[in-house]
């Protein structure tokens, strides 16, 4: 019974404990386990788990996309310019970022690929270069409608409806955001269990030697998986100045640690000590609830964060102590 | 410096070592005295380099004594074979250096690390006291150098005359000739005839016999864990050294199955890659098995890995089937047509923490997948073949491949090429750390793929595998092919001869 006992809890021990966490919260405050709650849950983590997805494929080719925060802020006060300033067509709007996204991991797997800078370095130097490039384009103030200009004229544009629909409207009642994040998480779960491509990440994550001696073209893999993730945290920048209507300085700035935490605590999900698409999105939900329930309580927001830090380390610990042992 | 002090000698006796119950070495005893030069021969896994780390204080002894200047010492790490005066210099000197640090800093890094050493530093000085020690050794390095900008014969030296300034009694020289030019190898030579006639003891390791029969004052031979021979070097010829070496014949039977030998599927003329494949030509032809054999460090690897693509080519040509392949990386060498079963079978060959399923079909990944996606029934059925076929035994097709025995790995890595198109089967030591039974089932599979009119290139340096295996045998030293045996013309002692490089004697 012992022997089946503990295999079992590492390997849904994560999953019980987030079932714990929803219980705890739904017995403290009986506005928790609403409908309109929980959808408010889904709808907060949306775009940190759209840059989680951009981490998760980044750590799977064992490499780490520090840029991502400054690829939302980006992308978001381009996405708001584009409206405000230009009064582009919604398809631009939404292609344009996008492009910047995928450009950014370019650049990022030209310094990792060609010049060999190791991977934290060159996007963290990245990281800084888009940081001051997306302040620079705004002049350091934010982008929203009909804002005033430096000339002492008023901006022409607007954020148009249809736009702002994509981050607040909602689909056969769930929030739209909700269903891109499904959608995204169910997409690219599958492109890694059941694509060619997906596998050659893996492989090439799992031992970048044996898989170039395979035949796998290692580089133009690692070169796919960066730009893969500047083009998640892109959209991820559209969200969020969907959501919030207007663009935003900085807006990406704390996403990096929390979709880093959320892959982290993803690497517990069925004990996988790996990172993996579904962990990914379990650990963006634990992530969650704690927030929103422990918001409920009254629990101040930055005392949250010691046990956002709790939970992680927990996490971590459990999961590597279970794969340690195995390996011995 | 140690001239005036009466002759230390160092005494192994009855030194047994066992790993995992399998012995390595069977009550060996080692004589080696001050002021002579004593080299230490044998074939790979004779046990030269564990009987060398029990001395370093790398492994510790089972049984037996070592006695160095008369004292009894119990080694237990490396600081106590340093501290009773025993150095060694590894082959592998890039671990033993700091490379951003300057050769006098290198040169008194126990010193420095240590933490009885002063506080603080006075560069002026310890530039000086470099100097000196370089002087003395007749090396001209400025102190003040990288050791970065150094070649590789320097950093050997600078680690001489590192343990020469830490007032060494012996000194393990480990193969330090193997990646050195002539003209290196004469420099080192007058630097062993100085520490010699500071009274030093110096163990010298090497495959070359020329240069072993010239320089040592003594041999001592090794083979299957014992000591064969120690005798003075006038007593003993190259000959005699190979015959102590390889002891009875070994006559092992290999499962060699008959095929037919067609037009030439993989011509290679003139390769140049690295520092150490210094221009091959070779030819394999349909269901032929062509042997290379070397010791090692004789280029077999970087060989393999040059005509994989693994590592770049600066010059020669690579023919597959008559057509002229560009090998700018792996992935093209497999399109050519080529496939390597490498050397580093955990690192480069397998994806120990993938499934079986996963590591057998990563080359075919295309052809298992329509539009990119896989089919996960026809990725099943390719590895229920291939885990029957070769007799892989696991679990199951979902099993860790880290969880399978290395006979069971290497067939994995071997199994994964099986269903691409490939017409050349490169396999570098195929049977290291395999045990008997995989052996000869890799033998069969070889066999095998030559039946199917594949070529196969088969490079190790067990010579009685390619003596019961090959067609013909290729004989590789220093980087390029000395020699070439037909299927039976060849016996173990001619291929360690040219192997060793004794080619000027016989000519």
């Amino acid at each position: 019974m012992r022997k089946h006992l503990l295999p079992f809890s590492f390997k849904y021990g994560a999953l019980l404990f987030i079932g714990l966490v929803i219980l705890f919260f739904s017995l403290y405050n009986q506005y928790f386990f609403t409908y309109s709650n929980l959808t408010d849950i889904l709808r907060s983590i949306s775009i940190v788990t759209f840059v989680a997805i951009g981490v998760t494929i980044s750590l799977l080719v064992d490499g780490f996309d520090l840029s991502v925060s400054a690829t939302v802020s980006l992308s978001t006060v381009i996405t708001a310019s584009l409206m405000v300033w230009y009064e582009m067509p919604l398809v631009v709007v939404l292609i344009v970022p996008i492009a910047v996204g995928a450009l950014i991991g370019l650049i990022n797997s030209l310094l990792i690929v060609k010049i060999r800078i190791p991977d934290l370095l060159a996007t963290l130097s990245v990281m800084y270069l888009v940081n001051g490039i997306h302040k620079n384009y705004t002049a350091g103030y934010s982008v929203y409608s009909h804002m005033p200009m430096p000339d002492g004229s008023t901006a022409p544009g607007e954020m148009s409806k249809a736009f702002l629909w994509i981050g607040q409207g909602k689909l056969l009642g769930i929030p739209f955001p909700v269903v891109l994040m499904v959608v995204a998480v169910a997409a690219v779960h599958v492109f890694f269990k059941y694509t060619r491509w997906g596998r050659q990440m893996i492989m090439t994550g799992g031992n970048e030697e044996a898989a170039r001696l395979s035949g796998v073209k290692v580089k133009k893999i690692r070169m796919y998986a960066y730009v893969a993730s500047g083009i998640f945290a892109s959209i991820g920048g559209i969200l969020f100045a969907s959501r919030i209507g207007s663009g935003q300085i900085d807006a990406g700035a704390p996403m990096l640690m929390e979709s880093v935490a959320a892959v982290f605590v993803g690497y517990s999900v069925f004990a996988a000590g790996r990172p993996n698409i579904i962990g990914t999105f379990f650990g963006a939900i634990l992530m969650g609830v704690l927030v929103n329930g422990l918001t409920m309580m009254n629990v101040k927001y930055y005392q949250t964060d010691i046990v956002k830090g709790l939970v992680l380390i927990v996490a971590l610990a459990v999961t590597f102590i279970h794969l340690n042992r195995r390996k011995a | 410096m140690l001239g005036n002090q009466p002759v230390s000698e160092l005494n192994m006796s009855k030194i047994s070592k066992s790993f995992a119950g399998v012995p390595a070495l069977k009550g060996v005893d080692f004589n080696v005295r001050g002021g002579e030069i004593h080299a230490l021969l044998g074939a790979n896994g004779a046990g030269k380099s564990t009987l060398m780390k029990i001395l370093s204080g790398a492994y510790e002894t089972d049984e037996g004594n070592i006695e160095a200047g008369g004292v009894s010492h119990a080694f237990r790490s490396p600081s106590d074979s340093k501290a009773a005066g025993i150095h060694c210099v590894y082959q592998e000197v890039d671990t033993s250096l700091v490379a951003h640090l300057t050769v006098s800093e290198n040169i008194f890094l126990d010193n420095l690390a240590s933490p009885k050493g002063k506080a603080w530093l006075s560069w002026g000085k310890l530039h000086d006291e470099a100097s000196a020690v370089l002087e003395r050794l007749g090396l001209h390095i400025s102190p003040r150098t990288l050791v970065r900008d150094l070649t590789l014969s320097e950093k050997q030296l600078v680690l001489i005359a590192r343990l020469s300034a830490q007032k060494a009694k012996f000194v393990i020289l480990d193969e330090p000739t193997a990646p050195l030019s002539l003209e290196e190898t004469e420099k080192l030579f007058g630097i062993m005839q100085g520490l010699k006639s500071d009274g030093i003891g110096v163990i010298f390791i090497s495959h070359r016999l020329p240069e072993v029969l010239r320089i040592s004052d003594r041999i001592t031979v090794m083979r299957d864990g014992e000591r064969v021979l120690t005798v003075r070097k006038e007593e003993i010829d190259s000959q005699g050294i190979v015959k102590a070496m390889l002891g009875r014949s070994f006559e092992e039977e290999f499962p060699k199955l008959q095929a037919d030998i067609g037009k030439p599927v993989l011509t290679v003329a003139r390769l140049e890659a690295g520092k150490r494949v210094r221009g091959v030509d070779l030819e394999v032809r349909q269901g032929e098995i062509v042997a290379v054999v070397g010791l090692v460090g004789a280029g077999k690897t970087e060989l393999s890995r040059a005509l994989f693509g693994a590592d770049p080519i600066d010059r020669g040509t690579v023919a597959v089937n008559g057509k002229s392949a560009k090998l700018a990386s792996p992935a093209e060498a497999v399109r050519a047509g080529i496939a390597l079963v490498p050397e580093e079978r955990r690192k480069e060959g397998i994806f120990v923490r993938e499934s079986v399923l996963h590591n057998l079909s990563v080359p075919v990944l295309r052809a298992i997948s329509r539009l990119g996606i896989l089919s996960g029934k026809r990725e099943r059925e390719l590895a229920n073949r291939q885990i029957s076929d070769l007799g892989i035994k696991t679990s199951s097709a979902t099993q860790q491949t880290a969880f399978l025995s290395g006979g069971n790995q290497q067939k994995v890595a071997i199994g994964k090429w099986l269903e691409t198109d490939a017409d050349v089967f490169v396999f570098d030591e195929p049977t290291k750390g395999v045990d008997v039974g995989a052996k000869r089932d890799i033998f069969r599979i070889i066999g095998t793929l030559a039946q199917q009119g594949k070529g196969i290139l088969y490079l190790t340096c067990e010579f009685d595998e390619a003596l019961g295996l090959a067609d013909r045998i290729l004989v590789m030293c220093d980087g390029s092919i000395v020699k070439s045996f037909n299927r039976g013309e060849a016996t173990h002692e001619d291929l360690l001869k040219f192997a060793s490089a004794v080619r000027e004697e016989l000519a």
